[in-house]
């Protein structure tokens, strides 16, 4: 048996200190092994909801079953088709992204999609009619997290759109994603121009049917192996997906030319999964989605499964605190604008591809993807520092997301509220702009922070549940 | 040779680059029982590879990973799979350097993070008391001990705090807690004592260091003191740490004896306690501050017995003093249980106005009653928004000045001043001025005054025993190492009897 209370009574005594700079001299001087805390008052919250959460027995070993089941999680893209036979999606439902919100108070691009999904359900023949049906209730909106789906940006999905179905093989879940429209002129950043409901209409009848028939042949694919690998090739998942959308398209371009579709329809999908170098994100997506999931309605666990915008408001959701959602208001990122575009053009932060922050890579995993930050405005040493610093408010690492500049360090994972609030670090995201007008397209890409407030109201949440 | 266990396993979504799972396939390799292993994603070469060794490998996919071991046994298997989760889960060793790029990782910002990159078996906290909760769940829910020295903790979390260092086995020191000696080092307000036989588990600070001081004047050293904080052995806290240190200590083969000491405890726990003793294989003396209890020096006089050593004269320094009339007493104290132990033995004059025990009052209310009066001044109430009075002296003396400015009559002041660790570099600095002043200005007005002071410390301590007690006595004082025979005296004085003592 060892002894009790570890080796506290074996010399040579060794001691970590927090507080006042006396003791941690006067034990030097004594010839004690000293370590020291960077202390600093918690950043925000109640002391006693700080302590409340502290204290709360089920708390670390919540927050561990939640983490491993994060790092256990699978993610295999099992089939493809419409959003009305996936999802059982009624056509005057529309799902949208981050937390709820009504249309009266959706910025441009959510309601630039949702005009555009109107009329490319042929709801509505013309915007003024989609407004319409939209501001009556006529069609109804709800998130798309509420229905074990995502969506970036504006995250319009719609009975008659195609969506990607991934499953868990370890946790037994199941999570769904549109497929990914490419740049430019696209309904997620809320154009609905005829170009925009055109191509939509070509994935559903052609790209989606493709896919889902070269998947068959091949069967399933395991994406979070390729998330894993792009992590090592330059990509961080969220704002580049280069690596990770070519590996996705050398493992299914056989099937898909064997699937029986005529020549020209086979090299308009490869064309298009070639030239959209974003097109995994709609699969690390639901990858993420799946794994978060799996760690949601854990009593007493303060990890956060959800961060998503809805272009108004940035909303979070933790294990322990069931469906709700924690908001505040959206904030716009920072970073570089396309073309003539300025900060002026930007809506604030939108789209549930978060999702990959709250996963561990994306923002989390910077120092992964040098070739990205300048994009987002930032430098080499940033990327680094910043992964770092997640690491101060994660319970864990993933080994399975590995980062080779930190000596394969695992992406840090399970975002703790507890410690968001004592170190005032607030995750980091980073994400592409929208155009603040509906239609505008992507303007920028750059780099956004929650709302403190969404931590906060956590926070008093999760105490209140641990003094129940 | 018989042919061997073989484990042929395909795991789907766990995905290694080739080098670390080269570096798994070695480690499992080498493992004692494992003849031969191959761990690598499952690629048609590393089928065949794994074919070629001989085993049999099922239809596989690239993306999954394949492990094969090949043991003597199911032990070696065993063994082998259970290296292989280690190497697959170590976090690099590089942490805290940046390798190719730049900055270092940033100190630590909580305890928790202070601990992940660190085997210390102690956290000594001392954040404000609204945090100090937080900073200690970090320590017990990695399963180090704790000493909370910030005071300011709610109960409540005191009792969760000791009920979860209890499930994880270790011992959580405090709140309040500002005395420990952990393996001859002095954690807080402690006195420097040679290290001994003597184990001390102590729910009182002053409590434990009047009996280390009293020991190390007698030549026997201390083996650990733990200190609990003082609501320990309270009926809410129930001596949830108590319980854990004698435990220890009586687990410890360097402790041949063990004291418990503590202000005045809850009976029930008390009895609890007792129970819990009496199950030990080392002996426990109680020193356990209450009505017809033995007070501090008897206890250490229990133990001196108990080791063998002969009891000395406890040093006093000073001339006799005499006083023939009835005088007010006025017992004015830093250390919390030096005043307890005071009041307990002043209890023939009572009523006594007091802060502390069952008849409390609010000092200032305390302060102003009579005709006897204990005020112990770190009390909360007291100590709020300044330091201790062990490290500032300044209410204690403004006080003194007040008493001797306007008292009608004879007095007997008995003061106590705690030497060591943590304590105000040189007390006699301070406090012989304001007691040469105090005396000038009771003998203009024609009363007596009787200084007792109660000197709790060694001659080793930096402010050394020997020499504060010179120049204290220089100023009137006499001046006792035992707080207990210092307050008989004072209560002698104060009677108007003769008190019957030999200073050294």
């Amino acid at each position: 048996m060892t002894r009790p209370l570890g080796a506290l009574l074996a010399h040579p005594l060794s001691v970590v200190t927090a507080g006042v700079d006396l003791f941690p001299e006067a034990l030097r001087s004594q010839g004690a092994i000293v370590e020291t805390v960077d202390w600093r008052p918690p950043a925000f919250g109640a002391p006693e909801d700080l302590a409340a959460v502290a204290a709360d027995r089920r708390r670390v070993s919540a927050n561990r079953t939640a983490t491993e089941r994060i790092l256990a999680a699978g993610a295999d893209l099992v089939d493809v088709r419409s959003a009305a036979d996936a999802l059982d999606l009624d056509r005057d439902l529309f799902l949208h992204a981050g937390p709820p919100i009504e249309f009266g108070n959706a910025s441009g691009p959510l309601r630039g999609a949702l005009i555009g999904a109107a009329m490319f359900e042929g709801l509505a023949a013309d915007p003024d009619e989609a407004v319409a049906m939209l501001e009556s209730g006529r069609i109804r909106l709800d998130p798309c997290h509420h229905h074990r789906a995502v969506g970036p940006m504006a995250g319009v999905t719609t009975a008659s759109m195609w969506v990607s179905e991934l499953r868990d093989p370890v946790n037994g879940g199941t999570a769904y994603c549109s497929l990914n429209e490419g740049l430019g002129k696209v309904l997620r950043y809320g154009a609905y121009s005829t170009e925009v409901i055109d191509r939509l209409r070509w994935m559903g009848e052609v790209l989606g049917p493709l896919l889902a028939a070269a998947l068959i042949r091949s069967g399933p694919i395991d994406i979070k192996s390729i998330l894993a690998q792009m992590l090592q090739m330059g990509d961080e998942g969220h704002n580049r997906n280069r690596a990770g959308s070519l590996m996705f398209l050398r493992d299914l371009a056989p099937t898909i030319a064997e699937a029986g579709a005529p020549a020209d329809q086979v090299a308009d999908v490869l064309r298009f999964l070639g030239g959209n170098e974003h097109f995994f994100l709609n699969y690390g997506m639901p990858a993420a989605k799946l794994a978060l999931d799996a760690a949601r309605d854990i009593p007493g666990c303060s990890v956060v499964v959800a961060m998503a915008r809805n272009g108004t408001e940035f909303g979070i959701q933790t294990s322990g605190t069931g469906d709700a959602w924690f908001t505040g208001p959206a904030q716009t990122p920072e970073g570089l604008f396309l073309g003539g575009y300025g900060p002026q053009d930007a809506n604030p932060d939108i789209g549930d591809s978060s999702i990959m922050e709250t996963l561990g890579v994306g923002g989390f995993s910077m120092a992964a993807a040098p070739a990205i930050v300048r994009f987002v405005g930032g430098t080499v040493p940033d990327a680094l520092a910043t992964t770092r610093r997640m690491f101060r408010i994660t319970v864990t690492e993933n080994p399975a997301y590995a980062i080779p500049v930190l000596e394969f360090r695992g992406a840090p994972t399970g975002i703790d509220v507890l410690s968001v609030a004592r170190t005032g670090i607030l995750p980091q995201i980073n994400t592409g702009m929208a155009g603040r007008v509906a239609g505008t397209g992507q303007v920028g890409a750059g780099l956004v922070k929650p709302p403190q407030e969404c931590f906060e109201k956590a926070l008093v949440a999760l105490a209140a549940l641990a003094r129940s | 040779m018989t042919s061997g266990l073989d484990h042929v396993e395909l795991r789907q979504g766990q995905y290694h680059d080739s080098v670390t799972l080269m570096q798994a396939s070695r480690t499992v390799s080498a493992t004692a029982g494992v003849r031969e292993a191959l761990i690598a994603m499952a690629t048609a070469l590393n089928v065949e590879l794994a074919q070629g060794m001989g085993f049999q490998v099922p239809q596989a996919a690239a993306a999954q990973l394949l492990i094969a071991v090949r043991a003597d046994d199911q032990a070696g298997l065993d063994a082998a799979l259970s290296a292989l989760t280690a190497a697959l889960s170590t976090r690099s060793a590089s942490r805290g350097t940046s390798g190719a790029a730049g900055a270092e990782d940033p100190r630590p910002a909580t305890t928790a993070a202070a601990l992940e990159d660190s085997d210390a078996a102690l956290a000594l906290i001392s954040v404000p008391g609204p945090y100090a909760a937080i900073e200690a769940f970090d320590a017990v829910a990695a399963g180090r001990n704790v000493m909370i020295f910030s005071d300011g903790v709610t109960v409540e979390d005191e009792v969760a705090l000791k009920h979860a260092g209890r499930a994880a086995g270790v011992l959580v020191m405090g709140p309040d807690c500002g005395t420990a000696i952990v393996s001859g080092i002095a954690l807080g307000f402690a006195n420097v004592v040679r290290r001994g036989p003597v184990g001390i588990v102590a729910a009182s600070g002053t409590g434990a260091q009047q009996i280390s001081s009293l020991l190390e004047t007698a030549g026997v050293g201390v083996s650990h003191l733990l200190g609990l904080g003082g609501r320990d052995l309270s009926a809410q806290v129930g001596g949830l740490g108590a319980e854990l240190a004698l435990l220890a200590l009586d687990a410890d083969p360097d402790s041949e004896l063990i004291v418990l000491v503590s202000k005045p405890p809850d009976p029930e726990v008390t009895q609890r306690l007792q129970t819990l003793t009496d199950g030990l294989s080392t002996p426990v003396q109680f020193a356990l501050l209450g009505p017809r209890q033995p007070d501090l020096t008897q206890a250490v006089e229990s133990v001196l017995a108990a080791v063998g050593t002969t009891v000395p004269t406890w040093p006093v320094v000073g001339r006799p003093q005499h006083a023939g009339q009835v005088a007010q007493l006025h017992g004015y104290f830093a250390g919390g249980t030096l005043a307890a132990e005071a009041l307990l033995l002043a209890d023939e004059l009572a009523p006594i106005s007091t802060n502390l025990g069952p008849g409390a009052v609010p000092a200032a209310q305390a302060l102003s009653g009579g005709p006897h009066v204990v005020v112990d001044f770190g009390e909360d109430e007291l100590t709020r928004g300044r330091a201790h009075p062990m490290i500032d002296p300044s209410l204690r003396l403004d006080q003194i000045a007040r008493l001797t400015e306007s008292a009608d009559g004879d007095l007997v002041l008995l003061l106590d001043v705690v030497l060591g660790y943590g304590a105000e570099p040189d007390p006699a600095q301070s406090l012989v001025p304001a007691l040469r002043t105090a005396a000038q200005r009771m003998a203009d007005r024609g009363h007596e005054l009787n200084v007792v002071l109660s000197l709790c410390g060694t001659d080793a301590d930096p402010q050394s025993w020997q020499c504060q007690a010179v120049a204290l006595s220089d100023a009137g004082a006499l001046v006792f190492a035992s707080n207990a025979q210092a307050a008989r005296h004072a209560v002698v004085l104060a009677r108007g009897a003769i008190p019957a003592l030999t200073p050294r």
